[in-house]
């Protein structure tokens, strides 16, 4: 994946750790993340799942920087990810659910954007490394489109060859094979993959996908209702015994009794 | 109490934005591009409705002006109050508030947008400043192209002037004498008098569309709401500025 110019050029790329602890985050009356203390090791692909609404975007964007703790601490590799100085440090990228692709810049601008502001090399250069990563996910044909003209899984497919053309050393997925078709899904594993096993990328994935997190995933935190449930292996998912990730992970469709009857009756 | 937080909130936030845009400023020979698209954009936007309106504010000034003044026997004056009235007050916060309207609000819902569908998130995490990507340009942009819009608009609305006074029959002067009575008067130092007010409301208008724009939170309808909100804060502020500019330089 790594071209002759590259972010590492700038930076220490040694893989990059995250520590969370004692993370709380209310909006106004609302509690969204109940004292979270978890950390994700250098170069581990870190699994968070749970139901919608609990709170894992959230915690996302908490260790993206983009978002402050109401009480605790977040820190990448001992430093708080909110200080600009700290991005100086280290190529961070986030893969946004909905793309957050600008909308008034080509496909092709998208993707040169970070390497031109960022001034890491040539034009002929920035030009191979943006075609590169567009034909990973398929989108030769797309870079002079504008972000209007693509649908929700080629946007997304956009948003994360973005990521890539950034070269991250630490790289954050929030949703990366929703919206998309099984085949590209499949490609977005394998992608996070070998990011991991061969450039030492640390990545954080929120997802829903069930296969992608016992797949690829060294370690899954399950988060519901703003706690932390659990922090395991896949393995010891497979095996866990709580019935609410085990309903969570393995729901049952029963047209007899469906569950809507029993949510509306509670 | 909480309408007067939010206004300190806003004030503070649009220093704090204006310092931190500046403080990219070595930056700006990369920025140059976007400086003359921007330029172009707010220049070019602004500059046929600037030409109409100032010609009839300038046609309607020579009218109202010589009715009165003719009463008084003084209509030769009319070049004079005309010339003045634009060069110092109506020229500068007439192009003032068409940016407002035009510009500030375009910029203002470009921006909002951006924040609410994450935009200026994946600016943040790319670690490409939003004051020095979005704000800086446009702060520079209005910089060079408001002494240019106000200066066309003031003399079109002189011609507005002078072709009331050559065709509206009973005001009684001719083109020749207005002109004649509207350079006698006017001096270099009424023209940067001028500039420099169109120079203060520019930037303020700017500054503020683009804090407006960037301090949006929620969805898709706030946009409209941020919107409303720029184009009336920057109308207040041309409006009390005027006031204490023109008290410094009088």
């Amino acid at each position: 994946m790594k071209t002759k110019c590259s972010a590492q050029d700038r930076s220490d790329r040694s893989p990059v750790g995250v520590e969370v602890a004692g993370l709380s985050k209310n909006y106004e009356a609302q509690t969204v993340l109940k004292d979270i203390s978890l950390s994700v090791k250098p170069g581990e692909i870190f699994v968070i799942m749970g139901p919608s609404g609990s709170g894992k975007s959230v915690l996302l964007r908490h260790i993206a920087g983009l978002e402050a703790p109401t009480a605790g601490t977040v820190r990448v590799n001992g430093l708080d990810p909110t200080d600009p100085a700290t991005r100086d440090r280290f190529a961070l990228a986030l893969v946004f659910q909905a793309g957050a692709l600008f909308n008034s810049l080509s496909v092709y601008e998208n993707l040169a954007l970070y390497p031109l502001e960022h001034q890491l090399c040539p034009k002929p250069q920035i030009r191979e490394r943006v075609m590169r990563a567009l034909k990973i996910l398929s989108l030769e044909n797309a870079a002079e489109k504008f972000p209007s003209e693509l649908s929700g899984g080629m946007k997304k497919r956009v948003a994360i060859a973005r990521a890539l053309v950034m070269e991250p050393q630490i790289l954050l997925y929030d949703e990366p094979t929703s919206e998309l078709d099984p085949v590209m899904g499949a490609t977005i594993t394998e992608i996070i993959a070998t990011l991991k096993n061969e450039y030492q990328v640390t990545s954080i994935v929120v997802s829903h996908d069930r296969d992608l997190a016992l797949t690829i995933g060294d370690r899954v935190a399950i988060l519901m209702k703003g706690n932390l449930r659990t922090i395991c292996t896949p393995d010891e998912l497979r095996r866990v015994k709580d019935p609410d990730i085990v309903d969570f992970l393995n729901p049952k469709i029963d047209l007899k009794n469906p569950r809507y009857l029993t949510l509306e009756a509670s | 109490m909480n309408k007067l937080n939010s206004l300190f909130e806003g004030l503070g936030s649009a220093v704090v934005l204006a310092y931190r845009s500046f403080v990219s400023l070595p930056n700006a020979p990369r920025i140059i591009k976007r400086v003359v698209e921007q330029a172009f954009f707010g220049g070019y936007s602004t500059l046929p409705i600037v030409t109409i309106l100032s010609f009839f504010i300038g046609a309607v000034l020579a009218l109202q002006s010589g009715i009165s003044l003719q009463n008084f026997g003084a209509k030769q004056l009319i070049g004079t109050l005309v010339g003045e009235s634009l060069v110092r007050e109506l020229g500068p916060v007439m192009v003032s508030i068409l940016l407002a309207g035009r510009v500030g609000s375009a910029i203002t819902a470009e921006l909002a947008s951006m924040k609410v569908y994450q935009e200026i998130d994946a600016l943040v995490t790319m670690n490409i400043p939003p004051e020095r990507f979005l704000v800086l340009p446009r702060l520079l942009a209005v910089l060079l192209y408001m002494p240019v819009i106000t200066i066309i608009g003031i003399v079109i609305g002189w011609f507005g002037g002078a072709v009331v006074c050559e065709y509206v029959g009973f005001i009684g002067v001719d083109a020749g004498q207005y002109f004649h009575s509207l350079t006698q008067f006017l001096t270099v130092t009424k023209m940067m008098d001028g500039l420099i007010k169109a120079e203060v409301f520019g930037f303020c208008i700017i500054l503020i569309a683009c804090n407006t724009g960037l301090r949006t939170r929620g969805g898709p309808r706030e946009i409209g709401f941020a919107v409303t909100r720029s184009v009336v804060l920057s109308l207040i502020t041309i409006l009390i500025l005027d006031y204490f500019i023109t008290k410094a330089l009088a």
